[in-house]
């Protein structure tokens, strides 16, 4: 069984792009051959920054011959049909056999597919790979039509067994395939053939090539650790550099160097952020000083001075950036502390949105929001005002242009600079969390009120502007924002209605009030006139009144007034209306993103609508602790059992009250039960209904699941012993009263008609 | 032969020895363009050589000016006048790369020493509706060149593909020369009877340019003058391909391609002056993007750009 060696060398391919490709030579040439009947037993890919390569050991010499018999025309069948199936099955006239068959006689094809060497199909196969190669970018070069993410420069492709290694005849666009690659580009750039992956291997590495990235990364690992461990130091892991590094490195060298003593200073964040970024170097920390001292470089060659010279330009391209942060951050530094407030008024400048504002008008909305909500969260209102009034200042710093990473961590150093409460300066770094699912959530309740009129303002304006996230589309994050907020709310058990809160937000932002008063400012204007001048009235009051969202709804204004003439009043009500209808349509979205919440959370589909059915459940945290407890009830034996005993109540009683075009829903009386179950049921209603009350206003689900467990054994019980739909009427009303019971007390909990099985 | 690294003292040897350099590989030495451009590319040698079928081999250096990079001649590395070495060669040979290299050596680079490492950095220029695929060179940690395989200019696919290289010269000069400050590089000899650095020629007017740029400049006139450019390409591209006067088709590709450099550059020093918010800078781009294409239209009907 042959072994085959691919190595596909070309120009610097990007270090991102290595490990994808790499999976997807390996996916699509032994798809292709195994298509193609060649089955092998094991295989490998590799790539450097100039090559990518697959090993493919044990694959057959040839694919298996295949036979196939095929059944055609009737003997005597037109002789277009007879020709049409000996050129389809391609064989000759004469090859065909005549059988009998049900209906009479019966040509019959044999067809024989010789199998076809390895050669043949490998030289198919990675011709079809190569012109067809996933790269996220690729390019032409030259006078050439081949795409690859560089220039291809060569192809190496091998088939090797006991008998010796063969080169596999193929060529692509100019580019033939043989046994020959080459070194490191400077160390070693001669070159040379190989036989198979081993030597392919052994021959690279003498040619200062290691061909495997994880041997690269762990050699920059383990010799940048080994180095600074040797100085008491450790290196700041980063898997993401590492990994990056190792795609842009054939030969690893690592080489550390010092960081000047007056950048020292600098947050090291920033400094930590400015090696990676511009320079991707290490970060490496002295656990005394709990400071980042040093740098590690790789490089990728050895040098007869040892690095020297390739440190050393290393280390004076690094004191050239790390002057600029340096001069950043004292610039900044110089602004924080003499008037932060330049910075807050320099974000009415800057666009967030043209339907939005300016950034300045996205603060002015989030700070009213984060005053409003303060009280709920536990947080003091003129704090939570101050922190979001301040939260996106440092957006002006000169060092977040720089570093656009470091925004909200830089706000907090600035903030902290310019001697406001601690509270304010972490809410600036934090009011952005939780950015995904498993970044960590805000508990400060400051940080925690700006976080969520952060998130409350993007859902709430991008909805009023009809920018709602389609399909797989979602260009401002939305779905993001609703889970950071259910998370701000749920983990921290904050109590607050969020329909009210929006609705209050679309009210103060572009109410019919708001903007009757903006009208109002003009004076007695005619409806009419003020749609002919539409475009100068909204670019007045929106400069006025310093509201881009004003003026949306002044626009939308315009286009009724001018349609149908109304009266203020009637526009202010129509402009009423339709934020209502936005309200109503966000919280659909926020209950469906909801549920994908809870849902990741094992929460059924189906309990969560039981609960989304009562009232309060814009009260998320009310909302998830109800939902938590039933969820954690109906997996309970009593639980389950209870759910059919009430589906089965409710039925018979929904039926019954079809039938009689009454509702049966009070009156039931013990002194009419007959049987004893149906007494002991009175008795266990009565019962959890003094439980489950109390422990309803008090929130506490579990002790009214429970409470509402007891009952399911004299329901059981009841349905046992008693024919519902008795002769007597009297005895009959009682008990469908009695099952209206049954269904009022249950229903208290949550809405288990929307409980499926 | 590679030439010892003490023997390069000044900025312009360094300039020459590239010039020499790429004139023995065959291109043909240009000079600077009379307009101000903000980079190299901005050459009609390069953004409308580059359309069409017919090979082309061309080296120039390009003064470009970037206004908001004005810093009064202070800081060490940035300036809003400085000078950029540009190659482009089309088709892109196969050894491009060592070619490059070999420029390295020439200019007292030692790669026995030194750690050269071509990094991913695709290029986009969105006012001349123009990209590539290629990388940034470093050598030891710096950036020393910018490599880029032109896919696409003024909307039109590169068909044959033209390799670009293009050199920071200042940087690169302080870095063989080992000089920290950019106006203590020694412009010629330094025992030269009358030896000049950068900042003999250039540190006045950065100042005076840093100054007009991000103060002064009459922004109403720029705009303007951005307008009145923008509406002479239109007319100079609407005229009729077939000149009257000599009774010759003379499409007029690069009189309107001037016009469209003066636009990109007005738009930068209004970018300068502070004048453009963030939404109309998108606006005013898509217009030079606009005149480019119409640029790179009319060149592709013409001689030069293979019809």
């Amino acid at each position: 069984m042959p072994d085959l060696l691919i190595e596909l060398l070309s120009e610097e391919i990007p270090a991102r792009m290595q490990a994808r490709a790499k999976a997807d030579l390996k996916a699509r040439v032994t798809d292709g051959l195994v298509e193609a009947g060649l089955t092998y037993a094991s295989a490998g890919a590799f790539a450097t920054p100039r090559r990518l390569a697959l090993s493919i050991e044990g694959l057959l010499a040839a694919s298996p011959s295949t036979s196939e018999e095929r059944k055609g025309p009737k003997v005597g069948a037109p002789e277009k049909a007879i020709e049409g199936f000996v050129r389809g099955a391609g064989v000759t006239r004469d090859q065909l056999e005549v059988r009998d068959d049900k209906k009479g006689q019966v040509y019959f094809a044999r067809i024989d597919k010789p199998g076809r060497p390895a050669e043949v199909i490998v030289a198919e196969v990675l011709e079809q790979v190569i012109r067809t190669f996933p790269w996220p970018k690729s390019m032409r070069w030259g006078d050439g039509d081949l795409r690859w993410v560089r220039p291809l420069h060569s192809i190496l492709c091998v088939l090797s067994d006991d008998s010796g290694a063969t080169v596999v005849p193929m060529s692509v666009d100019g580019i033939t395939a043989g046994a020959v690659t080459r070194g490191h580009r400077f160390m070693a750039p001669d070159a040379f053939s190989v036989t198979g992956l081993e030597d392919y291997a052994t021959k690279l590495k003498r040619a200062h090539v290691m061909l495997s990235s994880e041997e690269r990364a762990d050699h920059i690992w383990n010799d940048a650790t080994n180095q600074a461990f040797a100085l008491g130091l450790e290196v700041v892991e980063d898997r993401a550099l590492l990994e990056e590094v190792a795609g842009l490195v054939e030969w690893p060298v690592v080489l550390m160097g010092e960081i000047g003593a007056e950048f020292l200073s600098l947050p090291p964040e920033v400094l930590q952020t400015s090696m990676r970024e511009h320079q991707k170097f290490f970060s490496v920390r002295d656990p005394k000083r709990a400071q980042i001292v040093r740098f590690v470089t790789v490089a990728n060659r050895e040098t007869a001075d040892d690095g020297a010279t390739i440190l050393a330009g290393n280390n004076k391209v690094l004191s050239a950036r790390l002057s600029d942060a340096r001069f950043f951050w004292e610039n900044d530094l110089r602004i924080a502390t003499s008037d932060l407030g330049q910075w807050v008024r320099a974000l009415d400048n800057v666009t967030f949105h043209n339907k939005l504002g300016s950034q300045g008008e996205r603060v002015n909305r989030i700070a009213a929001l984060a005053r409003e909500i303060a009280p709920l969260v536990g947080a003091d209102a003129d704090l939570a005002e101050q922190a979001a009034r301040f939260a996106k200042a440092d957006l002006s710093s000169e060092m977040v242009y720089e570093f656009p990473e470091l925004q909200g961590l830089m706000g907090r150093y600035y903030i902290e600079a310019a001697g406001f409460p601690a509270e304010v300066a972490a809410a600036a770094q934090e009011h952005y969390s939780p950015l995904g699912p498993s970044d960590s959530v805000p508990t400060a309740p400051v940080s925690v009120a700006v976080a969520l009129a952060d998130k409350i303002d993007t859902l709430t304006g991008f909805w009023a502007i009809d920018e709602k996230p389609t399909g797989s589309k979602d260009p401002f994050a939305l779905r993001r924002a609703a889970i950071g907020s259910f998370r701000l709310v749920a983990e921290n058990e904050v109590r607050l209605g969020l329909s009210k809160i929006i609705a209050s937000y679309l009210q103060k932002n572009m109410g019919g009030e708001t903007v009757a008063v903006a009208l109002d400012t003009f004076g007695d204007l005619n409806l009419s006139e003020i749609a002919l001048a539409d475009d100068t009235i909204s670019d007045a009051i929106s400069s006025r009144q310093s509201s881009a969202l004003l003026s949306n709804s002044l626009s939308s204004l315009m286009q009724i007034a001018d349609a149908e003439r109304l009266s203020l009043g009637q526009i202010k009500s129509r402009i009423n209306a339709q934020l209502y209808r936005i309200r109503v349509d966000l919280l659909a979205f926020l209950h469906d993103r909801l549920k994908v919440y809870l849902r990741d959370q094992d929460i059924p589909h189906d309990v969560i609508d039981a609960c989304l059915a009562m009232p309060g459940n814009d009260d998320l945290t009310l909302l998830v602790k109800r939902a938590r407890a039933l969820a954690a009830f109906l997996k309970t034996d009593n639980g389950a059992n209870l759910l059919q005993g009430f589906k089965r109540a409710n039925n018979i009683l929904s039926q019954a009250e079809a039938k009689d075009g009454v509702e049966y829903s009070y009156g039931a009386d013990v002194k009419f039960a007959e049987d004893e179950t149906e007494r002991t049921l009175f008795a266990a209603l009565d019962e959890a209904d003094k439980t489950i009350r109390p422990a309803m206003e008090a929130e506490d689900f579990g002790a009214a699941m429970a409470a509402m467990a007891e009952l399911r054994r004299p329901i059981d019980d009841f349905f046992e012993a008693v024919q519902i739909n008795a002769e007597s009427q009297v005895l009959r009303r009682n008990r469908l009263n009695l099952l209206s019971r049954i269904r009022t007390t249950c229903l208290q909990v949550a809405d288990l008609t929307r409980l499926e099985g | 032969m590679t030439p010892k690294p003490e023997t390069l003292r000044s900025f312009q040897e360094i300039l020459l020895r590239l010039s020499t350099y790429w004139a023995g590989k065959g291109c043909a030495m240009l000079q600077p363009y009379d307009l101000e451009v903000g980079a190299g590319t901005f050459h009609p040698a390069t953004t409308l050589r580059a359309l069409g079928s017919r090979p082309w081999a061309a080296a120039y250096v390009q003064p470009s000016r970037r206004p908001t990079d004005g810093r009064y001649g202070e800081n060490p590395n940035r300036l809003q006048h400085y000078y950029q070495y540009q190659v482009i060669i089309k088709p892109s040979p196969p050894d491009l790369q060592e070619l490059y290299l070999g420029s390295l050596r020439a200019i007292g680079i030692d790669m026995d020493l030194h750690d050269i490492r071509f990094v991913e950095d695709d290029w986009e220029s969105p006012t001349l509706g123009a990209w590539g695929l290629g990388w940034e060179v470093w050598c030891d940690g710096m950036e020393v060149s910018q490599f880029t395989y032109f896919q696409q200019v003024g909307g039109h696919d590169c068909r044959p593909v033209s390799g670009e290289l293009t050199y920071g010269l200042e940087r690169l000069a302080m870095y063989v020369l080992g000089v920290d400050h950019v106006m203590d590089m020694p412009f010629n000899a330094p025992d030269a009877p009358i030896p000049l650095t950068y900042g003999d020629v250039f540190r006045q007017t950065e100042q005076e340019y840093s100054r007009w740029n991000f103060d002064v400049a009459d922004t109403d006139m720029l705009l303007k003058h951005f307008e009145d450019a923008e509406a002479e390409a239109a007319r100079i591209l609407s005229a009729p391909a077939d000149d009257p006067k000599t009774g010759k088709r003379i499409v007029m590709a690069h009189p309107a391609y001037d016009q469209c450099i003066k636009a990109s550059h007005l738009f930068n020093l209004l970018d300068a002056r502070g004048v453009i918010s963030v939404t109309e800078r998108q606006a005013y781009i898509g217009r030079v993007r606009a005149l480019a294409r119409a640029c790179a239209d009319a060149f592709v009907t013409t001689p030069a750009g293979g019809a």
